[in-house]
């Protein structure tokens, strides 16, 4: 009877036990198909890549691919321009970008907000369109090279392009935005009272910038070095139309392999050079700094040390060496940064130069002339009509808007399940997973083009929609993840747990609770990865196989050829576009509030 | 048997830490249970194993005889009341106080008159249309009260509710959660660290500290006879006077304790309460230290050598309703007395304290 007693009561622990165990999967489940996805569309190709730099076509592992380049003067150069190019971009944008990011981090939330459309419009401007509307500025006949010898400051110019200036003011302009951008959550997280702590105990507002703000605004200093380098080795759009062969950049090399020499040995070989530079930097990274501060988050790991105590004595030094510099609070002044003072104009000039060159390509399309002249001859919408009545045209415009819609679709269903679990884990689990799903922003986006080729090309999905929307959510995935994840953060689980007590079941609270609290940062998630899918012109080169062109692709095409007023037409549209997203993405974050 | 609420061998670890050390819990239908503790004690875990909230490690919980553990915090017939009270900040305090009831899929009349008589319980009815951001901390506080009774709940779990609000407000709101629980009769397990509120509202205390329960009993129980040095320290005002036990008893044979340079008679029942956990008797009883509990209340001051110890006033703080006069003792204690405030103490002055030993109490060593 004892017994009998005693084996039931065992089953019903292990009955239980099992139900635990199954309701902790339970809330890992929304991940499975995000990491399934990523497992077959990014790992894998990415890792034939790595796989067939290594193997030659006899099934020979070797390192021949690699001897070629180091032993080919002409690639070797190719290598060292790109890193070079990179560097001083990364560096460029952080020196430009700081103290613009530290206004809008002391800004308050509304006049950030405002300054923040002006960041974001540059930011999703197309690549192709921001490096058109240089080329209109830089050109012998451009806009600069015009209006110089008009005033008579130069007789004879040759323009600024193609050159390496011309290629750096292309590539900064580029990246400016998404330094900004990530560098301000870290700033943001800067409580305001420790620099003001700083300044009671006695230090200069220099030096208490210096001890304290710095140091803490690192790692947002830190993530957006890393992010605009390693996006910068991928570059190609910018090099080729700004810059002369000298500027060549690896990305150049790579495409001109696959598609004019159909070499995708060599192009493997050196998307693996590629990669592993990027994985190398990642966890040189993620070792200094720590990867959540992507999403403004900071770990406090450091330790008192004798390195420590040197690096505050030299920040200490810094602060006094700039004390003359800095103008003193004014006792009875406002609080905070102003636009006003040196800094707002400093920001404003930036502001400008982000802003103006986008811009410049308006005037342009409703030229009267054949042809692309600066100042151009008024009023028409002829081009207009050249783009909108053209069936080439056309057709880009649905596929990208076809493709843009899916992406977006596709992309949000798996980061939503992804970011829902991934908040609920425990550290330890989250932080690899999270890693995993912002990996394909560190991955330059032409080694998963040249994977996404392989792997596409055998079973056929090459220049179908679907083959492009697979790509781009790969691309758009870290973008919705890091999106929503800054809205988890905010997210107070105990409205969950209310509504948990209160009798609701998983699928109701996400529908109730979760997701109308969480509209704001969906909404955008799911803009962002549209704009991500609109934008892209490296997946597009690659996946929809010269026939069905997206957007950027026949742009990018068009633009090889000739500069056309067409473009200007189809950059203005893009940019109005551009503008209406962003401006109701805004508008959704201000009502949410 | 006829507990409402029964917590047994419950327990919870985080990795190596313990939050909750294995602990057995009743609470029977329609107490006012108050689990009060300082900050880490554990009686936050305990509410959220008891919710369903945080699953336990160990151990099992039992409402109405049933057993709990694995059941879903929804299911399980209770309402909670959050710190900073969790309204879903983008409903109407209408749609908020509906919600429970249109989980279990009421008819919508019923769910109208639920809602309106628990509004018009917490007196917000006109408030209906109002949103969470538009009201003041009471009045939250007073739709999440509403919102946790709406559905009728036989248990409701309270978690700090009152933290978020000032000194006069919350006064005001502990004497309306008095009222609510005496018109609901529901089991309230109410959890602070505010021992001025457990003292206020509860049927009994559940006093816990580092994991563990220290004491459970009545407010009277606690303040008059807290078990240990921890319970008489956390509430209420104390002084605690150590000193051995005298071999002589006094005139009327009552024991004597050597403690502030004096000898202070003791209730005749001490000794009980020192031989009793170790057992070992009354040699070892007089070997050992002893504390002795005095409420500031109970001391008056005497003229000096006329009281059981010897002081002088070292500082006299005002009250409001009374003064509290700091004694430094002759052998260097100190001792805190309330007094009225015609007595008129003044620094520097020697008196002499006497009091009632049974307003004492002799702590477990």
């Amino acid at each position: 009877m004892t017994i009998a007693l005693h084996a039931q009561r065992e089953s019903a622990a292990s009955r239980r036990g099992r139900s635990v165990w199954l309701a902790r999967c339970m809330r890992f489940l929304p991940i499975v198909p995000t990491l399934l996805f990523l497992l077959v569309f990014f790992i894998m190709p990415v890792g034939e890549i790595l796989q067939g730099g290594l193997v030659d076509a006899n099934g020979q592992v070797g390192l021949a691919q690699f001897e070629r380049i180091a032993r080919t003067p002409v690639y070797a150069k190719v290598l060292w321009i790109t890193f070079a190019i990179s560097f001083m971009t990364a560096a460029l944008s952080i020196l430009l970008g700081y103290p613009v990011a530290y206004l809008l981090s002391r800004l308050s939330e509304r006049a950030r907000e405002r300054w923040l459309l002006w960041i974001m419009l540059p930011f999703w401007t197309s690549y192709l369109v921001k490096t058109y509307a240089w080329m209109l500025l830089l050109s012998k006949t451009g806009v600069l090279s015009t209006i110089a010898l008009a005033l008579g400051l130069v007789h004879e110019t040759s323009g600024t392009i193609p050159s390496l200036t011309g290629v750096l003011i292309g590539m900064v302009h580029s990246m400016l935005p998404l330094a900004v951008m990530t560098m301000l959550p870290v700033m943001r997280g800067i409580d305001d009272r420790l620099t003001q702590a700083a300044e009671t105990l006695g230090a200069e507002r220099s030096t208490s910038f210096f001890t304290v703000f710095l140091p803490l605004s690192s790692p947002g200093v830190a993530a957006a070095g890393l992010l605009v380098f390693i996006s910068s080795l991928g570059f190609f759009i910018v090099p080729a139309l700004l810059g002369s062969p000298k500027e060549t950049m690896i990305a150049q090399l790579v495409i001109s392999s696959v598609l004019e020499l159909f070499d995708m040995r060599f192009a493997g070989a050196l998307s693996t050079v590629l990669l592993v530079c990027s994985i190398v930097i990642f966890f040189i990274y993620d070792r200094m700094v720590g990867l959540t501060s992507l999403t403004g988050e900071v770990a406090e790991r450091q330790r008192g040390s004798r390195a420590q105590g040197l690096k505050l004595a030299l920040l200490m030094t810094a602060g006094r060496v700039f004390a003359p510099f800095v103008m003193r609070r004014k006792v009875h002044g406002g609080e905070g940064a102003r636009a006003a003072s040196p800094l707002g104009l400093y920001t404003c000039v930036v502001m400008l130069v982000l802003v103006v060159p986008v811009l410049s390509v308006i005037p342009y399309a409703f030229t009267k002339s054949d042809y692309i002249a600066f100042p151009p001859k008024l009023f028409s919408v002829r081009w207009f009509g050249t783009f909108m009545d053209s069936p080439v045209w056309q057709s880009a415009v649905i596929r990208s808007f076809e493709v843009g819609l899916g992406t977006a679709l596709l992309s949000l269903l798996l980061g939503f399940g992804a970011t829902l679990a991934m908040t609920r884990m425990p550290r330890r689990a989250s932080k690899p997973v999270f890693a995993l799903l912002v990996a394909p922003l560190i991955v330059p986006r032409i080694v998963v083009a040249v994977g996404l080729l392989y792997l596409f090309g055998r079973f056929g999905l090459t220049g179908t929609n679907l083959g492009l929307v697979i790509g781009h959510t790969v691309l758009a995935i870290p973008y919705v993840v890091v999106t929503l994840a800054a809205g988890f953060q905010r997210f107070d689980w105990r409205l969950d747990d209310a509504a948990r007590v209160m009798g609701a079941s998983p699928l109701r609270r996400i529908t109730s609770i979760v997701l109308p609290l969480l509209m704001a940062s969906v909404t955008a998630a799911f803009l962002f990865a549209f704009l991500v899918s609109f934008d892209d012109l490296t997946i597009a080169i690659f996946v929809s196989g010269g026939i069905n062109s997206t957007l950027p692709k026949q742009m990018w095409d068009d633009i090889q050829l000739a500069i056309t007023p067409t473009l200007a037409a189809v950059s203005t549209t893009l940019v109005i576009l551009i503008a209406l997203v962003v401006a109701v993405s805004s508008w959704l974050k201000r009502r949410a509030r | 048997m006829s507990s409402k609420l029964e917590a047994i061998g419950i327990a919870k670890r985080y990795g190596d830490a313990v939050a909750l050390e294995a602990t057995d819990l009743a609470v029977q239908a329609g107490e006012f249970l108050t689990l009060l503790g300082p900050s880490g004690s554990g009686k936050t875990t305990l509410l959220q194993m008891i919710s369903g909230l945080v699953a336990p490690s160990a151990g099992r919980i039992e409402i109405d005889g049933r057993d709990v553990t694995h059941i879903e915090p929804g299911k399980r017939g209770i309402g909670m009341v959050f710190q900073s009270y969790a309204l879903f900040p983008h409903m109407s305090v209408w749609d908020n106080v509906a919600y429970g009831l249109r989980m279990r899929r009421k008819s919508r009349d019923e769910v109208r008159a639920a809602v309106d008589g628990a509004l018009a319980m917490v007196r917000m009815s006109e408030y209906a249309k109002r949103f969470p951001k538009e009201l003041s901390g009471g009045q939250q506080q007073r739709i999440a009260l509403a919102r946790c009774f709406a559905y009728r709940p036989s248990v409701i779990l309270l978690d700090e509710p009152l933290g978020a609000l000032d000194k006069k407000l919350r006064e005001h709101m502990q004497s309306e959660i008095r009222r609510l629980h005496k018109e609901l009769g529901a089991t309230f397990v109410y959890v602070t660290h505010d021992q001025d509120e457990a003292l206020t509202l509860s049927d009994r205390i559940c006093l816990m500290n580092q994991a563990r329960i220290e004491q459970v009993g009545t407010p009277a129980d606690l303040y008059d006879r807290p078990a240990t040095r921890f319970a008489a320290g956390f509430i209420g005002h104390s002084n605690l006077l150590e000193g051995a036990l005298d071999d002589s008893r006094g005139p009327s044979g009552e024991p004597i304790l050597l403690a502030a340079g004096g000898r202070i008679p003791l209730p005749m029942n001490a000794m009980n309460a020192i031989k009793a956990p170790n057992g070992k008797g009354a040699s070892a009883a007089f070997a050992a230290r002893h504390t002795l509990l005095v409420r500031p209340e109970a001391p008056r001051l005497v003229e000096p050598a006329s009281g059981f110890v010897d002081g002088t006033i070292a500082d006299v703080v005002f009250f409001g309703s009374d003064t509290r006069v700091q004694l430094a003792m002759d052998d260097g204690s100190e001792l805190t007395v309330r007094c009225e405030r015609s007595l008129s103490p003044r620094v520097g002055d020697k008196v002499g304290v006497v009091w009632d030993p049974y307003r004492t109490t002799l702590l477990q060593s």
